[in-house]
């Protein structure tokens, strides 16, 4: 969890209401010029957007414009070309040049290095290419029904551990359409704090109550449970339809597990079914990447429904949910991105065919247990490194995601520039996405990252927390870093 | 009678005691200079009384809360119900499955079939030159891109495609998304919040439906296609209504629908809106790349100007025979939805061999408008073709690209009546291979339209294929509604 000290805090209040105070001066000012304009052909039409509505993002966005949406060249490897872009008008638009820089790759979901051409995915790839082409233009129930579909869904169910699978197009519409095929008025779902956004949209779009606990909290899950179901639905008092408690593997934001086995013996306890959104974790973290049920000895049975993305560790696109076959067989006469959206692309089916069988080692090599042994070697050096300079890193042991935290406004782009400057491309994260005064800086590792890339990185990364002051705890001096260690035997 | 007058008596005996006992020299006490006369004692005791009754609490039953034995019993007798119903009997589950690309001949389950089933208008699956810029993608970027568009997942294909796009339709911007139908349901909620008023007809499928529930706002819907009704719905919502010049409006509607093949009247729209002062949100999936003299969409087949348009979305798996969406308007329109729109934040950005591919296909049209020609004369023959058949009759618009078939005599119930399309679209394929589809419907849509046979026609059909598919379709309608 975050300390987050006094000092620190009344600063970074202070700068963000300084921040405000100079954007509500300026539109102001804006007010009173524009209103000497003449008026356009938009008469009587209220405005697309209203004032308050973007203020952030035309006064406090807007002036950090160019540490966002960095575009570049190349594959998102562990090394990566970025587009160098310069603006003219103190960031209100940026424009590209067609020089690159190649940077440290530090902020792509490449958990298992998938994401370049590979030399047993991108040969299988192709030849799909080239006998489905590349879009079905059809929904999988009427004429996207491919070969490749069938073969992945029985893949996946067993790389998870379930009896069936169903294969979606996008990650993000998975969890927004599946949750209202599951539950509907009458029903109760109750969700981590801290879910991801496609998971808010799902339960909304849902019909269904939404309760709240608070992050990894066990025992206030417990006590949200048990009010609600005493207390039944609002004002009815009627027993509610049924409770699905729905939980994600890792968080993004905060590298955090979940504490899966105490979840799961207080739904059983209390009859709620569980709905486990491992995105990130799934190919990433266990002995054989089977996510956090592999990791935390969770028997998959126990888990109602399992859904995951394949952006992250297979490096292609779409989502799946794995669960019994009846859900199964409901949820492909119900669901309505299997009914009503274009089938996934056969490329990136077969791109995750490819990835699974590589980890499974079923492509006759041991390419896939090296790749998820330097993942895990890689993520706990690293964090371990950056712990001793003094950074506040958030996350638990084994998770490949680290949050490096900020606070301040000003050091959001101090950071991310002085990275860039240096050959890193770092990721700023602050409002909306995380609360306001705890804005942070996201590493992501590879298992394409070599020990030297590493090392390069903890360097610039060390370099560039001096320049921006975020070194918050002290360093370690009784012991010599690793670092130091490799250069006295280079 | 003679009860009343000791009665009498006697109270005015009490009466005249008591105002003597009011005018009592006792009670004609003088404090302060102030008379104080007999009532006022009274007076003076009342308000005691009336202070008195109003400090005591109020009698409320006492609040017993639930104790934690009450809980743990309510929790243990409390069954929840299955997470999803019983398998039915009889379902049908089973899909046809392809062994090949999609394109206007297919292998399903084994044997070869003409495809009526595959949204490729313009035939470009199996291209050879898309498939050699998909090729050069896959090997220099990969698969996937790793990441949202705020994240490193922005790459340069990304912009070139959304600059390609901007340039093909006239409009400043666009923007990409990496799901055909997330598109629309990011969109509007995007622009639309509670308080607004959204007029939609009624046939929008159903990612429409999702975004226009998502937003929260007042949703009002119109007949389908009726402009009568559109018109009077535009007129009972602004008549009167002062506080309706401040909130925003929008009309949604569909280019082509997909429930029923009928096109919008864009110009009549057009019209309206100006009149009435909403705006237009368009969803042309179905019409971008088929209507209009150059492909450019249902605003060119009006002669609208495109600017009148204010937000236009569209899905790129249908004529571009490539994946995700697109969304396009003025700039104010495109910026905003960098920051609030939340599929496009807060998900993985589209392949890039995707956006290549979208590329390729639009530089295609661009140097083959013919390909459009082939399309509409495909359409005119086999609308010509189906006009006949027993028991089905076309319920779509003469240009659109999707030819819908519904039952002439519906059986009473929606159920019954997809059994029947099921059972010719199966006998088609077995008996004469030819593949097409009926409109399948999820329980979460709450369009009320009638269920029907949907037939994609392709440029890539030759006019074989079309009569070889006519044959067949009046020949197993008319033995399958015959009883």
């Amino acid at each position: 969890m975050v300390r987050l000290p006094y000092s620190t805090a009344l600063t970074t209040l202070f700068s963000y209401g300084l921040l405000f105070a100079f954007g509500h001066l300026r539109d102001f000012f804006r007010r009173i010029i524009d209103s000497r304009k003449p008026t356009t052909n938009l008469k009587d039409y209220a405005p697309i957007c209203l004032g308050h509505e973007d203020f952030y993002t035309r006064r406090l966005f807007n002036r950090v414009q160019d540490c966002c949406n960095r575009p570049i060249a190349s594959a998102p490897d562990a090394w990566i070309d970025v587009i160098e872009r310069y603006s003219n008008d103190g960031n209100k638009t940026i424009h590209r040049t067609s020089k690159t820089s190649r940077c440290l790759n530090l902020g792509s979901y490449n958990y298992l290095g998938f994401a370049a051409a590979d030399e047993y995915c991108t040969p299988r790839v192709i030849e799909s290419l080239k006998k489905y082409s590349a879009s079905t233009c059809s929904v999988r129930v009427d004429g996207g029904n491919t070969k490749l579909h069938i073969e992945l869904e029985e893949l996946v169910a067993r790389f998870v551990g379930k009896p069936a699978a169903i294969l979606l197009g996008m990650g993000y519409a998975t969890n927004s359409t599946i949750i209202p095929a599951l539950i509907g008025k009458g029903g109760l779902i109750i969700s981590d704090s801290l879910n991801h956004n496609s998971i808010v949209n799902g339960a909304r779009g849902s019909g269904a109550a939404v309760r709240v606990f608070q992050h990894n909290n066990i025992a206030h899950l417990e006590e949200v449970l048990r009010e609600q179901i005493a207390q039944g639905q609002p004002r009815t008092h009627r027993p509610w339809n049924k409770i699905i408690v729905i939980v994600e593997g890792i968080y993004s934001m905060e590298g955090e597990l979940c504490k899966l086995p105490e979840v799961i013996s207080v739904c059983k306890k209390y009859k709620a079914y569980t709905y486990l959104d491992e995105a990130h974790s799934i190919g990433a973290i266990g002995k054989s990447g089977r996510g956090v049920c592999d990791l935390l000895g969770v028997d998959p049975a126990d888990v109602d429904i399992m859904m995951g993305t394949f952006t992250k560790s297979f490096g292609s696109c779409g989502g799946y949910i794995a669960a019994s076959k009846e859900i199964i067989h409901h949820l492909k006469q119900t669901c309505p991105a299997h009914i009503y959206a274009t089938s996934m692309s056969p490329p990136a089916v077969q791109q995750v065919i490819s990835a699974i069988k590589v980890i499974l080692g079923e492509d006759g090599t041991n390419r896939g247990a090296k790749k998820l042994a330097q993942i895990r070697e890689n993520s706990n050096f690293f964090r371990s490194e950056l712990k001793k300079m003094g950074f506040e890193v958030l996350g638990d042991n084994d998770s490949p995601v680290m949050p490096i935290m900020l606070y301040n406004p000003a050091k959001i782009p101090s950071f991310s520039r002085e990275c860039l400057r240096l050959n890193v491309a770092a990721v700023v994260v602050a409002f909306p996405a995380t609360p306001l005064l705890l804005s942070r800086a996201r590493i992501c590792i590879s298992a394409s990252h070599t020990r030297e890339d590493l090392i390069k990185g903890l360097e610039v990364l060390s370099k560039a927390g001096d320049v921006s002051g975020i070194k918050y705890f002290p360093v370690e001096q009784e012991k010599t870093t690793a670092v130091e260690k490799l250069k006295k035997i280079q | 009678m003679d009860m009343a007058f000791p009665v009498a008596n006697a109270t005015a005996a009490v009466l005249t005691r008591v105002s003597a006992a009011f005018n009592a020299p006792l009670a004609r006490a003088v404090v302060f200079g102030v008379h104080i006369d007999g009532h006022l004692v009274v007076e003076g005791l009342l308000i005691a009384v009336i202070v008195f009754q109003l400090t005591r609490k109020s009698y409320k039953p006492p609040k017993k809360p639930l104790t934690e034995k009450e809980i743990d019993e309510l929790c243990n007798e409390w069954q929840p119900e299955p997470l999803c119903p019983p398998i039915k009997e009889g379902a049908r589950i089973d899909t046809p499955m392809l062994e090949s690309a999609a394109g206007p001949h297919t292998i399903v389950d084994g044997k070869e079939v003409v495809n009526f089933a595959s949204a490729n208008y313009l035939g470009l699956i199996g291209n050879e030159k898309i498939i050699d810029s998909c090729v050069g993608s896959l090997e220099k970027y990969g698969v996937g891109s790793c990441g949202p568009r705020g994240f490193y997942g922005t790459i340069d294909v990304h912009l070139d495609c959304e600059a390609k796009i901007a340039n093909f339709l006239g409009t400043p911007d666009s923007i990409l998304y990496s799901y055909g139908i997330s598109t629309i349901f990011s969109v509007i909620p995007a622009f639309c919040k509670k308080g607004d008023i959204i007029v939609a007809d009624e046939g929008v499928h159903w990612a429409v439906q999702n975004g226009l529930h998502l937003s929260r706002s007042t949703v009002v819907y119109f007949k389908h296609n009726d402009m009568a009704s559109l018109a009077s719905t535009l007129e009972k919502l602004t008549r009167g209504n002062k506080r309706a010049e401040k909130i925003r409006r929008y009309i949604v509607v569909e280019s082509i629908y997909q429930n029923s093949g009928q096109i919008a009247p864009l110009d009549e729209i057009v019209r309206l809106k100006e009149e009435y002062r909403f705006r237009v949100i368009l969803e042309e999936s179905h019409s971008f790349g088929v209507l209009g003299k150059s492909g450019r969409g249902l605003a060119e087949h009006y002669g609208v100007p495109i600017e009148k348009i204010d937000i236009i979305t569209a899905g790129m798996g249908n004529a571009l025979a490539t994946d995700g969406g697109f969304c396009t308007g003025s700039v104010r329109v495109v910026d905003h939805q960098r920051l609030s729109s939340s599929g496009y934040v807060f998900s993985a950005s589209l392949p890039p061999y995707l956006a290549s591919a979208a590329v390729s296909a639009v530089n295609y049209l661009e140097e083959n408008p013919t390909v459009l020609s082939t399309l509409r004369s495909n359409i005119a023959l086999l609308h010509k073709e189906l006009s006949d058949t027993p028991g089905l009759e076309i319920s779509s618009h003469v240009l659109s690209p999707i030819i819908f078939l519904k039952l002439k005599k519906s059986t009473g119930s929606p159920t019954t009546d997809l059994d029947l399309l099921e059972t010719i679209a199966e006998r088609v394929l077995k008996e004469d291979s030819v593949f097409i589809v009926t409109s399948k419907k999820s329980n979460l849509d709450r369009c009320k339209l009638p269920t029907g046979i949907r037939l994609f026609v392709s440029a890539g059909h030759t006019k074989s294929d079309i009569f070889t598919l006519s044959k067949s379709l009046k020949r197993v309608s008319a033995s399958v509604l015959a009883d």
